[in-house]
Order: structure tokens, then sequence, then C-alpha cells
């Protein structure tokens, strides 16, 4: 866990005074709406649909007991007890009242938390490997170079109203955990054949209406040009982004404008004035920051056999929610937020209570938020697995399904959410009622089913191997289907993917029936386990889904030329 | 007769008169444009037509930094309290604040915060440069 020192704490405080007294201003009538608008934001608070949301970054994912705690706290004094983690690891609120958020953030700030830029057209939590730290396959720890890009991108004077929002994800280990291929900036640690440390940079990845897969820009930045280079690019980014138009304002539409080649040429000439400059990075800067880190006092362990312990229900958990650690004796733990009746990502006051208790008892009280919404204890003794299995399923956290259908990614939806054009949480339950046999989910194998309420994005439907997302047509709720996304290089060779849209649309009723459908499908053509859902997708194309789903290109056309007649 | 902060001061200025050497840079402009002519002029504008447009801080700090102009630096336009801190780190040293905004009450905001982790003109040297061991 990074520790503020007093300089990180103060500006933290300072954020809360500024904005007690923007909200002040506001109610006073001496900010328009969309002065405040622009300021709330930045603070992570919405007008929602019903009421605020308040969104709480949690700095690359990484979270403390006391800050869960906290949390469970927060979320029973302003807000209904139970909160909602989101994609992008942070933690949101569904209702706060706006006259007491300066309140919550002060709350925030005593254990070390704040709701700095989750929203607005700044940048956002930089986002990691949740293994980050603990992974067999790792390069360099990724927190600690988060932290870096953390303190750079807070309170940026010249980046602090960019023409829209901007992520950025750093992935440290072999496998890309953290989806740095769709990104507004991609970081992916590599090492030169002298065993430096530098980064592959991407550029211009993302999701939302407007779905592409980032470009490299460069091979390979030594890590004292980490900043540089970030500046270089949001220079030329917030100068050139467009700003007419919020739709095209990211910059991956700058990119794609210019094309990888220009652009690149930009970024290479605004880097060559500031490159080696003060804002270079020093070897001393890096241990000052990895030494705030407070790390787990491991014990001298042997790997135990797992397969040989025979507690019934054991072994599936193990097999799915548990993973491997670079320290013998030890491994991480998911504990799934997506236990079928329960909206993704939610978790109530008492679980955040209770979870804290575990994380302390079992992983040395810390836990990270995962992109796909679940919580992981990263450090948890083998010996303790069983323990730990028997407490979560008394939680409602063990369902032994990462990697598997059920483990969906949605955002909150229409239940919630103002900019969406459909529901998402009942889609997401009905699926896992109807897939609800784990021995059917497990011959299924690995399959990463995403739904978004609208083409924002925010449930990762484009990265998906299914992904659904929610429509509006003339006022009623339809439901879009792709298939063969991915969102990354999380095994060999997988790279990043688009879905492909299967066809027309299905009302929210269908939804179960054409994903068992596609599954059918899919079922009937993979040569082995080891071919999974999105493995055959890409191998046979989409065409085959399509028949198996709308019937054969003779009955669509019959269909259309039906519908054509009574319309 | 205008009120704006100069130097973190409320000051009145008459209207300018109209040959005063004034260059004025709209966001989309480019101040390499403008490095050869910073000698002797009254002052640079940089205009900010909207709250969220942020392209003026990169101006600024392109000023002060790559073309070295020293004299006054002015944002005017759509300025509230809530710029003043970030602009006066990228190098902006007046700004005329849009109307309704006390300038009197807005010269609190240049302390929002006492520190900053980037460098910046007003700090040349980033927080990990300047931090004692």
């Amino acid at each position: 866990m990074y520790r503020y020192d007093e300089i990180d704490q103060r500006l933290v405080d300072e954020r809360v005074r500024q904005f007690r007294g923007q909200t002040e201003r506001f109610l006073a009538g001496q900010l328009s709406e969309d002065e405040f608008r622009a300021l709330r934001l930045r603070n992570g608070l919405y007008i929602q649909r019903y009421a605020p949301m308040l969104r709480i970054a949690i700095p690359y994912g990484l979270l403390s007991t006391r800050q869960l705690r906290k949390l469970a706290d927060i979320s029973r004094k302003y807000d209904r007890g139970y909160g909602h983690f989101s994609t992008r690891q942070n933690l949101q609120l569904n209702w706060p009242k706006l006259e007491q958020v300066p309140e919550m953030l002060a709350e925030l700030a005593t254990v070390q938390m704040h709701a700095i830029q989750t929203s607005g057209n700044s940048f956002r939590n930089v986002t990691t490997d949740h293994f980050a730290g603990v992974a067999q396959d790792e390069i360099v720890d990724s927190f600690v170079w988060c932290e870096i890009i953390r303190q750079w991108s807070t309170f940026h004077p010249e980046f602090s109203f960019l023409p829209r929002k901007f992520k950025i994800a750093l992935n440290g280990a072999r496998a890309d955990r953290a989806a740095v291929e769709v990104h507004d900036i991609g970081l992916h640690a590599v090492r030169d054949e002298r065993g430096e440390v530098g980064f592959r940079v991407l550029v211009g990845g993302g999701l939302g209406r407007t779905p592409i897969i980032g470009v490299v820009i460069r091979e390979f930045l030594p890590w004292p040009h980490l900043l540089t280079y970030l500046e270089a690019i949001l220079r030329v980014y917030n100068r050139y982004g467009r700003r007419d138009n919020i739709h095209k304002a990211r910059i991956k539409i700058l990119v794609k404008e210019r094309g990888p080649d220009r652009f690149r040429e930009e970024v290479e000439a605004e880097w060559a004035q500031i490159k080696d400059g003060p804002a270079t990075l020093i070897a001393e800067e890096i241990e000052r920051v990895a030494a705030r880190f407070t790390r787990p006092a491991y014990e001298r362990l042997a790997n135990l056999d797992l397969g040989a312990i025979a507690v019934p229900g054991f072994a599936a958990w193990v097999k799915r929610n548990v993973h491997p650690h670079k320290r013998p004796g030890y491994a991480a733990v998911t504990l799934s937020l997506k236990k079928t009746g329960v909206p993704p990502g939610d978790v109530t006051a008492d679980q955040m209570d209770a979870i804290a208790d575990l994380a302390d008892r079992y992983s040395f009280g810390e836990l990270r938020v995962s992109h796909e919404q679940n919580l992981v204890l990263a450090d948890v003794r083998q010996r303790d697995l069983v323990e730990v299995w028997r407490e979560a399923r008394e939680l409602g956290l063990a369902t032994p399904n990462l990697g598997l259908l059920t483990n969906i990614i949605s955002c909150p939806g229409g239940d919630f959410c103002a900019l969406a054009n459909a529901k998402s949480i009942p889609v997401a339950e009905a699926i896992q009622r109807r897939f609800d046999d784990l021995d059917y989910l497990h011959d299924i194998g690995e399959l990463d089913l995403n739904i978004s309420g609208c083409m924002n994005a925010c449930g990762h439907h484009h990265v998906g191997h299914i992904g659904i997302l929610g429509v509006d047509k003339n006022g009623e709720e339809w439901y879009q289907i792709e298939i063969g996304g991915n969102q990354g290089e999380t095994r060999p060779g997988a790279k990043a993917a688009l879905g492909k849209v299967i066809g027309p649309s299905f009302a929210r009723a269908d939804v179960p029936l054409v994903v068992e459908k596609l599954i059918g499908c899919y079922l009937e053509r993979r040569d082995s386990d080891a071919e999974r859902f999105v493995d055959v997708v890409h191998r046979i194309g989409v065409e085959p889904f399509k028949e198996q789903v709308y019937g054969n290109a003779d009955q669509r056309a019959a269909r259309h030329h039906r519908e054509r007649a009574v319309a | 007769m205008a009120m704006l902060i100069k130097e973190r001061r409320v000051i009145t200025e008459s209207a300018p008169s109209p040959d005063a050497n004034v260059i004025r840079l709209e966001p989309a402009d480019d101040p390499a444009a403008v490095a050869d002519r910073l000698d002797g002029v009254a002052r640079v504008e940089v205009n900010f037509p909207k709250f969220g447009d942020g392209r003026g801080f990169s101006i600024g700090r392109l000023l002060r930094e790559r073309y070295g102009y020293k004299g006054e630096l002015r944002a005017v336009g759509h300025i509230t309290r809530d710029h003043l801190c970030f602009m006066e780190s990228c190098g902006f040293d007046a700004f005329e604040l849009r109307e309704g905004e006390d300038p009197h009450e807005a010269l609190a905001a240049f302390d929002d915060f006492s520190e900053s982790y980037q460098a910046s003109v007003t700090r040349p040297r980033p927080l990990f440069r300047r931090r004692t061991r």
C-alpha cells in the first residue's frame, strides 16, 4: 500500500477545501450550472437519473482494509449502505446528497482517499494488473510506476482542461491484464537486451462509441523518459485534439485523423524539445516511491498440493478463483462479486466490513479491485485457502466463475445511469440464471461476457468474447450482440480485438436464448476443450454463429421480405 | 475601465490606447508564429473562449519556456477563479475575469494548491527534484 507523505496529504486536503468552496458558490448562485458541472465532475460527482453519483478513486485498484472500512462507513452514513466497483477499479456510490459531498470527501481524506479526477475532461484513474507485485510473469512492479503517473497526472497545471477524458493503463507483466490496447495511452513494461526497464507505448485505443485498438508509437521508451514522453503526447493532444464535437474529442480520433505516423512525428518533435529536461525521472525518485509502499512480510513456505484437499466444492473454486503467486506457499484469491441475483460489482457495507476482516486475517490488510469488477486478496497462504473459501462462501463471495460466462462485466445501466439506453443488470441476471449449471459452465470454458447499457461502453462490451449493447429503438430497450471481442493479450498471441455485431438486435427476454444459441454453435464447432469460444469465432468467422441465431441466409432473406411487407 | 488581476493584485485599468503593441492569440494559434515578435510588446493576450477550453495553458507554457517571453501574459475570456492557480503555473500573470466574478474574492484562489507535483513555469523543477532527502 502506498502511504502518503505530508505533501500528498496536503494536496488532497486542499482539494477538499477547494471543492467545498465551489459547492458553496454553486449553491449561492455564483457559479453557473455549466461551470459547476465541469468542476464537480473532476471530483467524481455526477447528477444521475435519480440522484447524484459519487465515484471514489481507488488508484490502480489498490485498497487497504482501513480504507475499505471507511468506504463501508461512508456508504452507510451518506448513502444506502452499498457501493458498486467499476471497470476503472473505482467505487461508485449511487445516492449521495450534493451538499454532503464535501463532507464525504473530507472523511475520505482522513484515510488518504479522494474522488480527484474520477470524471470530467481530465486524467482518470491509472489502472493496472490486479496481480501486480505477485504475478509469476512480472516484469516490473507496476504499482510503483502507476503511483509515479498518479502524481504526475494529479492537478497537472497544463492538462487540467483536456478536450476529453483521458485514461492511462500500465501493465507490468508479460500477460496483459490491464487491457493496454484499449486505452488512450497504454504502457507495457518491457526489458531491453541489457535488462533495462522501459515501456512500449500505445496510443489512441479506446472503447466508447468509436472503438479502436491502440497503435504502438514507440517500441521501447527507457524509463527515465516516461514523464517527458507522456507530457509530449499530452501537449499534442491538448493543443490539437478536437473540441468542436464531444464525440470526436478523444485522442483516438486525433490519432486516426492525422494517421499514426504523423501523430508519432508530432509527438517525437515535441519530445525532442523537452527530452532530458527537469521532468526526466531519476532512480532516487523510483526508489523513494517504491519505499513508500508497504510490503507483505512473507513467511518462508513450501507449495502445497491443493488437488489433494478433498473438500467438496473446494476444487472448483481453486480451479477458477485461486491464482498462482510468485512466492512459494502463497496464492492470490479472487472474491467474486458476480453472484447471481446481485448486480455485478455491487457490495454491501456489511460485506465490505467482512471483506476487510478477511483481508486483515489472511492477506496482510490489503486488497485489489480488478477491472472485471471483482476483489482480489493477493497474498493468501495456501494453507489458509480452505478457511478463506469457507468464509468467502458464507459471505456470498465464492462463486467459482472467474473467466467463465457468468463472471459478467456490466455497467450499472438504465437502473441508475442517466446516459443509458437500456438496463444491463437484469440482462446479466437473466443470463446468469440461464447458465446456472456449474458443470456446463466449466464445459463451455473461458468466456468473457460484457454488457453495456449504451454506446459509451462502460461495460466494455466491444472486448467481450460476447458483448451485449443496450440500444434504444423508438423508446424501447433492445440489445445488440457482438462476438469475437478480446480485451488483450491475456495469453500469448491473443491480441486485443473488437467484437463484430451479429445482426439485428433483440428484445431483452430473448437475450439469454441467443447467448445459448451462440454457445451451442461454439460447442458443435470447437476442435477441443482447449479452443475457447473466442478462438472459434476468430477461426470460422461470424457467419456460422449468425446462422445459428437468425437461421440461414435464405430464411433471413425471407424474413426480411416479410418484415418489409409488413412495414 | 476594467478590473483585472495583475501579479496577484486587483487593479483598475483604463481603456488601452488603440496603438498599444499587444499580441492576441486565439486557442488554435501557434505561439511559434509570433516568437520573433515578442520583444518589446506591451503584453501578450491569450483568449480562453470557453470555461473548459484548455489550449491556452499549453500556449502559456510555450511562450514562457520555449520562446523566452518575459513580459505580461494575460489570460482573457471565460476566466474564473477556478482557473487561476493552474494558469499562474503555466506562466500567466494577468487575468481578466469573466463578468460576475469578484476579483478581490478570487485572489484567494491562487493559494488553492500550495504545491504541485509537476514542473511548470513557476516551479521549473518537478517536486521529485525539489524534495529534501
